[in-house]
């Protein structure tokens, strides 16, 4: 995976809060998408952070779309490109976050998936509405406190589980679907290589923690997507043609970290208290039960 | 929050405001500059058991709410230009099917995402024209904290009293800035509720009006037929795709707002009575038009303003009978590139010219801007509009 590695196609200098997971995400993703592509961006942080004019980031064509239509915008560009002769050799790149993917800009990628476009479908994923200011997701998970789903007297936080996106998108039948993390480079970019090589549709899931939201450090940033992994919240897994019956999980812990070590690293948790804590230890467990990930060490 | 006098933001403000018309049902999408609103309805709504639900996008958002009143709640969404953008189709369910609620638009600089976290007041046709079909709307147009406040009861209070979606357009000037608020006790609000049907479920005809055009509303579960449908419809409220049923309804539909509209309109006049100048301005640009009328008048141009509240219904009688009394000019001041100006110029019917001061998004009028307008309109500097 060394080919790219000088190549910068997502510039620094980009306006990315310190310890931005985003900003790793895309621009390692780049480096092997390479200077043939094409991408689409819906509002978001990433388009915020990354593309104010002198300063954008992308060396690459671009454009953003409204909040729900990257996916659609995308759709039009790789059909066009084929039409016009010019697809051959082009990746074509849908870039959301987590609220572009699995909240508003759920129908339009569904309906990308359907028709079957060649198209790279990437969620960068921080688990609520960042650049609004920390508003809840359904990618949000159980038990976070956001301020439009605050802990407090009457409530826990975010009160239901998170919206398992992967595996909604691997059930349209698409060649390739993964999830993956900023905290396995390699894997991600292994990932990436699969995902645009196919003919058809791929959708990857990446895992890219926000400092300023789920209020840790911003140098723990690559931990805390490490200890996801570690502890069995976000498992890192591909599936071909759709069989999510018959997924690879691609990075296995020899031995799983109780979740409490990722929960109490980041503030977005500090209300929970033992028994809520043993809850989601106990969803876990039963999510990397069905995964074949080891017990818990 | 308990009545009393707080220092509070114009978003907080429109939160409290529809807790105390009664709202308990909240159905929004995170957006510049709106946002508040949806966090202070997240953080209230357990106190007074409510219901707030985050939704996937402001169209579903604007559908639950239409769920949620005919239901029976009292249901409001809040968002901002994209949004409302979205809003659009079912803006028009709403009006078509007589569903009360409110919708906030916080207006952001567009088109498209623009500036979304600078003020505008580009959506102001939109609110009147933006679904389709022909429709009778009401639109409150607040200018502090405070009318937040006030203008978001009143908004429940006509959309209840009327069946309809009405919405209040605050810009984010408004929205964001902080003032003194005033919350009155319960028993100082009039608080109005929809009116329910007086005859029995057998003789209960869902959309056949009273004598002001409204039809009572009966919710689902309370013992009457309750059909609702976007196709145009009759008085049972079934379909009926024909020429007589659909002229009946919209027509009734667009009265049902222009006949009570000497009781839905709402204006602020300042310092009009002599005035030889009339500045038009709405929203946040209204309080830089305060203040150029004052410092107008201390250089001896006698400079009035006629704030709209209600943006529709307009005050078109009004406007004209200050033309037609023999006003010098009106000044519009807007944060679009004219879009007031042309109902004024269109209210004036030719009796005196009218101005735009146009500003494209980002800020508002300085006071000295317009000031600087008045003097060329007082000297006859300046072409018509």
């Amino acid at each position: 995976m060394t080919e790219n590695e000088d190549l910068e196609l997502f510039s620094p200098g980009h306006r990315a809060c310190a310890g931005c997971g985003e900003g790793t995400a895309v621009r390692q993703i780049l480096k092997i998408a390479g200077p043939n592509t094409v991408a689409t961006i819906c509002t978001g942080c990433l388009e915020v952070v990354s593309t104010g004019y002198p300063e954008t980031a992308w060396e690459i064509p671009l454009i953003h779309a409204a909040f729900e239509n990257s996916a659609s915008v995308a759709s039009g560009v790789e059909v066009a490109l084929k039409e016009l002769g010019k697809k051959e050799g082009v990746n074509v790149l849908a870039f959301g976050g987590d609220g572009g993917t699995f909240d508003i800009g759920f129908q339009a990628l569904s309906g990308m998936m359907e028709r079957g476009h060649d198209v790279t479908y990437v969620c960068l994923d921080n688990e609520a509405y960042m650049n609004t200011g920390i508003q809840r997701c359904s990618s949000t998970p159980y038990g976070a406190s956001t301020t439009t789903s605050p802990s407090g007297k009457y409530s826990i936080g975010e009160s239901r589980q998170k919206k398992p996106i992967a595996a909604i998108c691997a059930a349209h039948g698409i060649p390739y679907t993964a999830t993956a993390s900023i905290s396995h480079i390699n894997d991600l970019k292994k990932k990436v290589k699969k995902a645009i090589e196919v003919d058809g549709p791929a959708f990857l899931h990446v895992f890219a923690p926000c400092p300023t939201g789920w209020r840790h450090g911003s140098d723990d940033t690559i931990e805390i997507a490490r200890l996801a992994v570690e502890t069995g919240v976000f498992v890192l897994w591909e599936a071909i043609d759709g069989d999510i019956c018959d997924l690879n999980v691609t990075v296995k812990p020899k031995k799983r970290k109780p979740v409490e070590e990722y929960l109490k690293r980041q503030r977005r948790f500090g209300h929970l208290k033992e028994d809520e804590i043993a809850k989601i230890q106990a969803e876990v467990d039963k999510k990397c039960d069905k995964y074949g990930l080891p017990e818990r060490g | 929050m308990k009545p009393d006098t707080y220092f509070i933001d114009g978003n907080t403000a429109c939160a409290e405001g529809a807790i105390a018309a009664g709202c308990t049902f909240f159905a929004s999408y995170p957006i510049t500059p709106a946002t508040e609103i949806l966090e202070t309805m997240a953080k209230r709504f357990p106190e007074i058991h409510g219901s707030y639900l985050q939704m996937e996008d402001e169209l579903a958002s604007i559908a639950a709410v239409i769920g949620a009143s005919w239901a029976g709640r009292k249901a409001m969404t809040a968002t901002s230009g994209p949004g409302f953008s979205l809003m659009m189709e079912n803006y028009g369910f709403a009006l078509m099917t007589e569903t009360p609620c409110v919708i906030v638009n916080v207006m952001r600089g567009g088109p498209s995402t623009g500036l979304p976290t600078m003020v505008a007041q580009g959506d102001v046709m939109q609110t009147r024209w933006g679904t389709h079909g022909d429709v009778g709307v009401v639109v409150y147009c607040p200018g502090s904290p405070q009318e937040m406040f006030d203008m978001t009861v009143e908004a429940f209070n006509t959309a209840e009293r009327y069946r309809l979606p009405v919405v209040l357009l605050s810009d984010a000037v408004v929205a964001h800035m902080t003032e003194k608020v005033v919350i009155p006790p319960k028993e100082e609000l009039d608080i109005v509720n929809r009116k329910k049907p007086k005859n029995s479920p057998e003789e209960y005809l869902p959309y056949c009006p009273d004598e002001d055009l409204v039809p009572p509303m009966a919710c689902a579960g309370e013992g009457y037929g309750v059909h609702v449908t976007g196709l145009t419809h009759d008085e049972r409220g079934y379909p009926s795709v024909d020429e007589k049923t659909q002229t009946f309804l919209v027509t009734r539909l667009i009265n049902k707002i222009r006949k009570n509209s000497d009781d839905i309109l709402k204006y602020e006049e300042y310092k009009v009575d002599d005035a030889e100048i009339i500045i038009v301005a709405y929203g946040s640009v209204s309080r830089s038009a305060r203040e150029a009328v004052d410092m107008a008048r201390a250089e001896g141009i006698k400079v009035g303003l006629l704030r709209p509240i209600t943006l529709w219904p307009f005050p078109e009688d009004r406007i004209y009978e200050l033309a037609a009394k023999g006003v010098k000019a009106f000044l519009v001041a807007e944060i679009n590139f004219g879009q007031i100006v042309y109902e004024v110029q269109r209210c004036t019917d030719g009796h005196c010219p009218t101005y735009l001061a146009p500003r494209m998004g980002g800020s508002i009028h300085t006071p000295e801007e317009l000031v600087e307008r008045l003097y060329g309109i007082n000297e006859g500097k300046e072409g018509s509009n």
